[in-house]
């Protein structure tokens, strides 16, 4: 079975094509099960893939064709299976199959239904090449491939221009990353002559000592390509935009698997990583800033798939500060659970914003609880999960990655200082007050829209497709974190925690401290915020939260409106002037030849007449 | 050929004007019927020229010519005349410069 993993991403990619040439005859019904059909099958392979390769615990290589040769240069079209291969590939077709058979009835009333399904299943299909590959070339194929299918799913609804604006913007920011992961392949392969992921691994250990120039650069391009796809701080300004696509589409694309291809790159590659501590470090850095930054801007918005988006770009930046501090197993388990309770709190937003006639205010919501108790308590598992609550799977994760945070020495030095050796216990306040605020703005979000008065009246009724993924995610969210994920062998051995009760009890209060809060201020209102911001500068901090500090209006001046001038200034140029005489001429003639078709009798006799008269004496005349 | 001998040069004369004649009427008259006519006097006019010159050189031809050109110009007018009922049912006149539309 193992040589037949290639069956797992062809299901999906089949149905796809077969849905993109034939899908405006095919009925709904047949659509729907091709669908979700094809990644459910996927997800039933994976299943036996993952039973099998679980007995022989051995790493895999399955060799299909070779893909071109290129002088020396001759990637594989081969597929590499490992611990972390088989979990991201349970992710992707699991959650996958679970999101494709709410869309059936999400988006059972929309004209496109067909291009809707081709392209999720074009997605499933190249995530799992990026998942599957063996070699960073044709990682990068799936990389630029799952990129292509979330700029066509988040402009799905492209009538409106604003979405075709959000998705031009998610595709040209993740670009930025990208070109920097073209360019880092593009130096690891001169430098070491292979791109295959294992042997790369291996020749990078014996060529490069820890701390080399070479692999720094190639591990900070890469990087770059991870922050751009994990919507990392700098990059991170297109992921609340995509929340233009179908709320399905934002639980599978971003926010469970597309989101993650960045933790997966550096936790894939980390054999690099560790060769470059300065820039291990800086990942543990951006994880920190972006999710205390998210966390921030998540706590003012008011648009639940926005509070979702900035709750999404924070619990990556988790996974981020878990690969920083070497924590690789943590971070996939965080990544894991992530997707999980992700994944069913945007399902349930999806129901909310299904049933109130695409309401997207959460104060527009409220009392929600006993109207959709379906989605209250589905809400209620996911925020839960989102806020760590004690037992929840995003406890165990989150608790580890704070822990491996806490210890973390580093032997990094900077202009002779050295910064590691008290960097951990800094990196651990910082997730902590990162916790605090994600229970605070999760549970905001179910205080406003379950409980208080009740705004808009839901007037549709989940079907079985609707409800029976957000359970079955409901389950997953809760016990998701008493499995141990046996991908330990696939990274270098960690160390066993010492830390005290105390740093352990803490861990666990400060959630609970979230909660309490976000019941006092949303739900008792015996707490106000109102203290503070009634000071012009509580509003005006308010306002720059909100606008997510001021970033996207930071690249408007500093990137987009420049260019906006340039190519305005390039207008008149006389190269461009050339181009336009031609135009005008072309239009001229057209007009004088279009004018001759008058369609008036007389016109043509006259002229039929005078063209016999000019005939004939240039006939006499030759003669 | 006793008796009156009309010069051939003169009957072309007479043939050529009344040819300019009906293409002037076909040119500058807009009444649809006019032009019909129009097209009648330049048939005639070439018609005129195929006997005069079957008469002086003694050929039967022209005249058989004449013939064909009548039995044309027969057929030409029943079409013609079914066209110009045509125009005046659809657009209500007979000015050929407002009829310049294919589909109305």
């Amino acid at each position: 079975m193992l040589n037949n993993v290639w069956l797992v991403p062809l299901l999906p990619f089949i149905s796809s094509v077969l849905l993109i040439l034939f899908g405006r005859q095919l009925p709904r019904k047949l659509i729907a099960t091709m669908g979700a059909g094809s990644v459910g099958f996927a997800a039933a392979l994976v299943l036996i893939v993952g039973l099998q390769f679980m007995q022989s615990q051995t790493s895999y290589t399955v060799h299909l064709w070779s893909w071109m040769q290129i002088g020396d240069f001759s990637p594989n079209f081969s597929f590499y299976i490992d611990q972390l291969t088989i979990v991201m590939m349970s992710i992707i077709t699991g959650v996958g199959f679970l999101i494709h058979l709410y869309s059936t009835e999400f988006m059972q009333d929309d004209s496109d239904y067909s291009r809707y399904f081709a392209y999720m299943n074009m997605f499933v299909a190249a995530m799992l090449i990026l998942v599957l590959a063996d070699n960073l070339l044709l990682l990068y194929l799936g990389w630029e491939g799952v990129g292509v299918c979330s700029y066509l799913l988040v402009g799905f609804w492209y009538q409106d221009p604003a979405n075709g604006a959000a998705s031009r913007k998610a595709f040209v920011v993740t670009r930025v990353g990208d070109t920097a992961m073209a360019l880092g392949l593009l130096l690891l392969f001169t430098e070491l002559r292979t791109l295959e992921i294992q042997a790369m691994l291996d020749a990078a250990n014996t060529a490069w000592g820890i701390g080399d120039t070479i692999p720094t650069i190639a591990a900070l391009l890469l990087l770059g390509g991870a922050v751009g796809k994990s919507a990392q701080l700098p990059l991170h300004t297109w992921l609340p935009d995509a929340m233009a696509g179908p709320t399905p589409v934002s639980a599978l694309i971003h926010a469970a698997t597309m989101v993650t291809a960045g933790v997966y790159l550096i936790a894939r590659t980390h054999g690099l990583f560790i060769l470059a501590p300065g820039v291990l470090m800086l990942v543990a850095v951006i994880g920190l800033a972006t999710l205390l930054i998210a966390a921030f801007t998540a706590l003012n918005q008011t648009d639940i798939k926005r509070i979702l988006a900035y709750s999404t770009i924070s619990q990556i930046g988790y996974m981020f500060l878990a690969l920083g501090v070497g924590a690789w197993s943590a971070s996939v388990f965080h990544l894991m659970t992530h997707a999980f309770f992700k994944a069913l709190l945007f399902l349930a937003a999806g129901a909310i914003i299904h049933c109130l006639h695409h309401e997207h205010n959460i104060f527009r919501m409220g009392g929600l609880r006993r109207k959709l108790p379906v989605v209250f308590w589905s809400f209620l598992i996911g925020s839960a999960a989102l806020a760590a609550l004690p037992f929840t799977s995003g406890f165990f994760s989150k608790d580890q990655i704070l822990l491996f945070a806490f210890e973390h020495h580093s032997s990094l030095t900077l202009l002779g200082f050295n910064l590691g050796s008290s960097i951990g216990p800094w990196l651990w306040a910082g997730g902590l007050l990162g916790a605090l605020l994600t229970a605070i703005y999760s549970f905001r979000l179910v205080f406003i829209v379950f409980f208080g008065e009740a705004q808009t009246e839901p007037n549709n009724h989940l079907g079985w497709r609707m409800a029976w993924p957000l359970a079955l995610l409901c389950l997953l969210s809760l016990i998701g974190g008493w499995f141990t994920l046996p991908i330990a062998s696939v990274f270098p051995a960690s160390a066993e925690h010492q830390v005290s009760h105390l740093i352990e009890g803490i861990s666990i209060a400060i959630p609970l401290i979230g909660v309490l809060i976000a019941w006092l201020v949303y739900y008792k209102h015996s707490l106000s915020f109102s203290r503070f911001t009634n000071f012009s500068s509580g509003q005006a901090l308010r306002r720059f939260w909100k606008g997510g500090w001021g970033i996207d209006t930071l690249y408007n001046a500093m990137l987009v409106s420049p260019y906006v001038a340039i190519a305005s200034a390039m207008r008149g140029e006389w190269l461009d002037k050339i181009y336009h005489a031609v135009v005008t001429i072309s239009v001229s003639l057209h007009q004088v030849l279009s004018d001759s078709q008058s369609g008036k009798m007389r016109w043509y006799i006259i002229s039929m007449v005078f063209g016999l008269i000019i005939l004939v004496s240039i006939l006499g005349w030759a003669n | 050929m006793e008796g009156l001998a009309i010069p051939l040069n003169h009957v072309l004369i007479v043939a050529l004007l009344l040819f300019i004649t009906g293409l002037a009427g076909l040119m500058f008259r807009r009444n649809v019927i006019f032009m019909l006519m129009a097209l009648e006097v330049m048939l005639n006019s070439a018609g005129l020229a195929f006997v005069a010159a079957g008469t002086a050189w003694q050929q039967a031809d022209g005249q058989v010519i004449f013939m064909l050109i009548l039995a044309v110009a027969a057929a030409e007018v029943s079409v013609g005349l079914g066209l110009v009922l045509q125009i005046q049912r659809r657009f209500r006149t007979l000015d050929m410069d407002q009829a310049k539309r294919l589909n109305s």
